[in-house]
């Protein structure tokens, strides 16, 4: 996200000692909104990430690859829908509405679909065999690399122009903070999303054979949870909620759709969820929301060409000192 | 000696030819073994002279440049192998090392950088000094953990150190270094020896590198070091309570490779005499790993040829050079699917005492067990250990 | 892979030089594997001295109580039987001792000194050595291999030593081989020395276990249900096979289900149930123990034999 330059940076680079506290300071609460909305982003993803690991203790490499192909469903749709990369257009509140419920259909189809058929081509065969953990890794990079690759060899190395069809508006301030439209429906939706996947995992049948799967497989299966069909729909209810990140990421940056754009937001919804606690889901709303935060303050503090680093500094420092995260991995210890 | 079969009777029917080989390499004594090897090496050594027409780049590539794209490769790839093939640690930012090595030699050899100057021969073990230090800062956090922390730490890693070659100012991003040492010697008209247009002289250090860090890697596979990490590859809880110190021995891997990787970067640079931050990206981690995967992790002479096909295959066609990434990551997908060894598989030898111990095996008449079923798996050592000197 | 049945031993190689001595060669070569096996032991010093001791201790993971407040000795060249219906905390205990799991309170005392946050891999040098219940052998890697990494416990090689052939790496190799072949004898398995440990038949699996905590030298061997899976002929050999293993100087912590062996074998047996120690005695006490037959009677599988 090199792209991505907010004032935040632009003040950074004025400033002459290498840390910037008045910027820090001035920006506290801009910041700390914007890394909410980049947060609730990351938070979805992780979910997959958490998911997935708390069932098959699998680090699904390839689960950013899973998001950025919801980036281009969604840029696609509005390709489709007539739209085209140049000034937002005039959109009635209804159509609006009505474009984005599609877009986010269809990203969250596609997203879906990637993941179901990452697991049954890559993992499954695998799992069949009794591979390795190291071959699980070595699978999930190799189908990162070839997802990446059919978007590289298809649509070249540069990232989509920007389709905008929500114009950011500020709502209201708060201390420094512009509240945007844009923020408003990033974060409700994704802390939406989270719920229904938090109630999915939590109160219904489905979710119930997900963290007894968590817990323990063998004990599952003996209980005729059909734990094949358990792990497909972890896949795709990861893949779902990625698609509905990778909606509000195309709002948020237009020009998100890049092959490899992918890749560090992936890092950072793993470092998200690590922080959180992986295989715990609260912990990927919370890891997800925190890092968003940090990270903005980050920049603030040290200049937007450091962004990414601090992702990954606090990803570190979290497997140093709590190795399990904020809040515990416990999918499969979830409240029955 | 009761044993009761030959040992060429015992070779099951299904053995494929590749147990073959191996089997008859190690039946020959040392000697012979020395006899077939040093015109190999000899042949090695003289391909960017013997340029053969199917090997050959050209007109694409200049021949010789493109051996030492290979040996490089070969170089790195030895180095991963100690760290994803013997310990079984996935390590997805090998290129951050590759490039540490490399800046140092930059650092501390090209007259762009504000630092003193050292002459390249010693900024090599230096590259190499300081990769280790790197290693043992980033294996000691995660390498107590899960194996997949260390492959996302990893792999951050990689794409950190890309971050700093990018934003610090004595990296100098873009502009690079220019001019970065080479080794001493001169061609008889005075010109120095190493240059960048001419890869030959690259490609011989490069191999005398690898002979010797193949040797040494040798010595650890073949040591209380090695079994300890085929030991943590394959169950680590019950290594550490057979008293393997598996956290001491992973960094150890993880460091070791490191150094390699440090090394090979530093090859690199003196080679091109000019860097800058680009070419230090993921996708080059995720092929130096495929180079690894390919031929066959654990196996030296599987991960040259895992090396050099991953190396050597674009250089040659330079029309599939696009689709590199995607027939690799293809290839890993599949490869993990249906021979997760390998092309060539895992290794046939004793991991104790070489020769003594076929030698011990054999002296007391064993392998005559009427199990046939394993007899793939042993053919290579039950011949190996029979074809020893008594 | 599990060949249970499998009663005789191939045919050939040790086995069929062994089958040929006479009763004296035989009694000399066991002396001989046992010298090797055994070499610089302390095993005649400090008989009946407690080893380890199991002091209060308590394990909890989360509400569940796996042991509460357990105590227990072991003496030095006994046989001591753990036994209990499953789930009572047997495996926990050997979790506690070998320092996979730090007991909640209590703590682990060998030769007088707490373990407390002794690592792992240290606890094995320190001399407690385990097999497991479910076999854990180094899969891709040889029988002989297997016990020579046991060996690799009191090996001072250092990584700097492997790496540069030092005097000290050849030594040690050399000694490496030669004791793992010995311990392989000894365990009646040295005609699959040079097989993958994942290709042997499950009988070796679970002697080349037995082969391999014995190389790291311990003062307390722990078995885990090495019986699990024996045919009655097996169950015999292996109760020989502990008995030697004691006589060697070794002292022999055993998890076992079948109660004819742990009977027959062991010197004093503690019985566990639902993580509390029950009662403790020699096997004619426990056999006539009003507790543990309680405790058995409700075990609806016949755990007693």
């Amino acid at each position: 996200m090199h792209h991505v330059v907010s004032s935040a940076h632009i003040l950074a680079q004025e400033s002459d000692s290498w840390i910037n506290t008045d910027t820090f300071i001035d920006l506290f609460w801009a910041n700390t909104i914007g890394g909410l909305e980049y947060g609730s982003i990351y938070a979805l993803i992780a979910l997959g990430y958490t998911l997935v690991y708390g069932v098959l203790k699998l680090l699904n490499f390839a689960h950013s690859e899973v998001f950025i192909y919801g980036a281009y469903a969604t840029w696609f749709t509005f390709f489709l829908l007539g739209f085209r990369p140049g000034p937002t257009p005039e959109l009635a509140t209804g159509e609006l509405i009505a474009f984005l419920l599609l877009a986010v259909v269809v990203a969250m189809l596609v997203s879906g679909t990637t993941a179901l058929v990452l697991e049954r081509v890559a993992y499954r065969p695998l799992r069949n065999r009794g591979a390795p953990r190291l071959a699980f890794l070595i699978t999930a990079i190799g189908a990162s690399l070839v997802l990446q690759q059919i978007l590289f060899l298809w649509r070249g190395g540069n990232a989509e122009q920007a389709i905008r069809l929500l114009r950011p508006e500020t709502l209201f301030t708060v201390g420094s903070a512009s509240i945007q439209n844009l923020t408003i429906i990033i974060v409700v939706a994704s802390i939406l999303m989270w719920l229904v996947a938090d109630t999915f995992v939590n109160r219904t049948r489905f979710g119930r054979g997900i963290r007894a799967v968590a817990q323990d497989p063998e004990t599952a299966t003996l209980m005729g949870v059909n734990k094949e069909r358990i792990i497909m729909l972890t896949f795709v209810v990861g893949g779902l909620l990625a698609g509905a990140a990778a909606l509000f990421y195309m709002m948020k940056i237009p020009q998100g759709a890049q092959y490899n754009g992918g890749f560090l937001l992936g890092i950072k919804a793993f470092a998200a969820a690590v922080l959180g606690g992986i295989g715990n889901l609260r912990g990927a709303l919370l890891g997800g929301l925190l890092l968003g935060v940090i990270e903005n303050h980050g920049q603030a503090l040290f200049g937007g060409e450091w962004r990414d680093v601090v992702a990954f500094v606090l990803l570190v420092l979290v497997l140093m000192f709590r190795p399990t995260g904020i809040l515990g991995e416990s999918l499969g210890k979830a409240r029955v | 000696m009761t044993t009761t079969k030959t040992p060429s009777t015992a070779k099951p029917p299904t053995a494929p030819w590749r147990t073959s080989i191996s089997e008859r390499w190690n039946n020959l004594s040392r000697f012979q073994q020395w006899v077939i090897l040093i015109p190999v090496v000899v042949l090695i050594f003289a391909l960017p002279w013997l340029n053969p027409p199917i090997l050959t780049t050209e007109p694409g590539y200049d021949f010789s440049i493109a051996m030492f794209d290979v040996a490089r490769y070969c170089l790195i790839a030895i180095g991963l192998n100690v760290v994803v093939g013997q310990a079984g640690l996935l390590d997805l930012g090998y290129v951050g090392f590759f490039a540490i090595g490399a800046y140092v030699a930059a650092l501390f050899t090209s007259p762009d950088s504000t630092l003193w100057k050292i002459p390249y021969l010693a900024a090599v073990p230096l590259a190499m000094a300081i990769t280790m230090v790197f290693g043992i800062i980033l294996g000691s956090p995660t390498l107590r953990l899960r194996g997949d922390y260390l492959a996302i730490v990893t792999l951050g890693f990689g794409e950190m150190v890309r971050l700093f070659a990018d934003n610090v100012d004595a990296l100098r991003g873009n502009r690079g270094f220019s001019n970065i040492g080479a080794p001493p010697g001169t061609r008889e008209n005075g010109e120095p020896l190493f240059v960048n247009f001419d890869g030959k002289p690259w490609y011989v250090l490069c191999v005398a590198v690898i002979i010797i860090v193949l040797i040494l890697a040798g010595n650890l596979e073949r040591s209380r070091v090695g079994r300890a990490w085929v030991a943590i590859r394959d169950d680590e809880d019950a290594a550490e309570l057979m008293g393997v110190p598996t956290f001491k021995f992973k960094i150890w891997a993880f460091v070791i490779g490191a150094a390699i990787g440090g090394l090979s970067g530093a090859l690199y640079a003196g080679q091109q005499g000019f860097m800058n931050n680009q070419k230090f990206d993921v996708l080059t981690s995720v092929l130096f790993l495929a180079a690894v995967i390919l031929g066959g992790s654990g196996n030296k002479v599987g991960v040259l040829l895992g090396a050099f096909v991953v190396a050597y295959v674009p250089l040659r066609f330079l029309s599939i050079a696009e689709w590199k990434f995607m027939i690799f990551g293809v290839a890993l997908t599949i490869l993990m699917i249906f021979r997760p060894q390998g092309l060539l598989g895992a290794r046939q030898r004793l991991l104790a005492y070489g020769r003594q111990a076929y030698q011990r095996l054999v002296g007391r008449g064993e392998m005559v067990s009427s199990d046939t079923a394993m007899s793939a798996e042993k053919g290579g050592l039950m011949n190996g250990g029979s074809g020893a000197p008594k | 892979m599990t060949e249970k049945n499998k009663n005789e031993p191939a045919p050939g190689g040790i086995v069929a030089e062994v089958a040929q001595m006479t009763e004296v060669e035989l009694r000399e070569h066991e002396a001989e594997v046992a010298d090797v096996v055994a070499t610089d032991r302390e095993f005649a010093v400090g008989q009946g001295e407690t080893l380890l001791e199991m002091d209060n201790v308590t394990m909890r993971f989360g509400g569940l109580v796996a042991l509460d407040g357990v105590s227990f000795d072991i003496k030095r060249g006994e046989i001591l039987g753990l036994i209990g219906p499953n789930g009572a905390g047997k495996t926990t205990c050997f979790n506690a001792m070998t320092g996979v799991y730090r007991p909640t309170s209590g703590q682990v005392l060998l030769e007088g000194k707490p373990l407390g946050k002794t690592t792992k891999h240290k606890i094995t040098r320190k001399g407690i050595a385990r097999t497991f219940q479910n076999i854990r052998l180094f899969d891709e890697m040889t029988a002989l291999e297997n016990v020579v990494v046991g060996t690799d416990a009191r090996h001072k090689t250092s990584v700097v030593g492997a790496l540069l052939r030092l005097p000290r790496h050849f030594a040690e190799e050399k000694a490496a081989v030669e004791k793992a072949m010995a311990l392989l004898e000894f365990v009646g398995i040295a005609d699959r020395a040079g097989d993958k440990a994942k290709n042997l038949p499950y009988g070796y699996q679970r002697r080349l276990e037995i082969a391999r905590a014995l190389a790291t030298e311990p003062k307390l061997l722990c078995l885990d249900e090495p019986a699990a899976g024996f045919n009655p002929a097996e169950k015999d050999e292996l109760m020989e096979l502990i008995r030697k293993i004691r006589d060697d100087g070794f002292t022999v912590l055993l998890i076992e289900h079948d109660m004819r062996l742990v009977m027959g074998v062991t010197d004093r047996i503690v019985v566990l149930e639902f993580g509390k120690k029950i009662a403790e005695g020699t096997p004619e006490e426990i056999r006539n123990d009003k507790a543990v037959i309680a405790a058995y009677l409700g075990v609806p599988d016949d755990d007693v034999a």
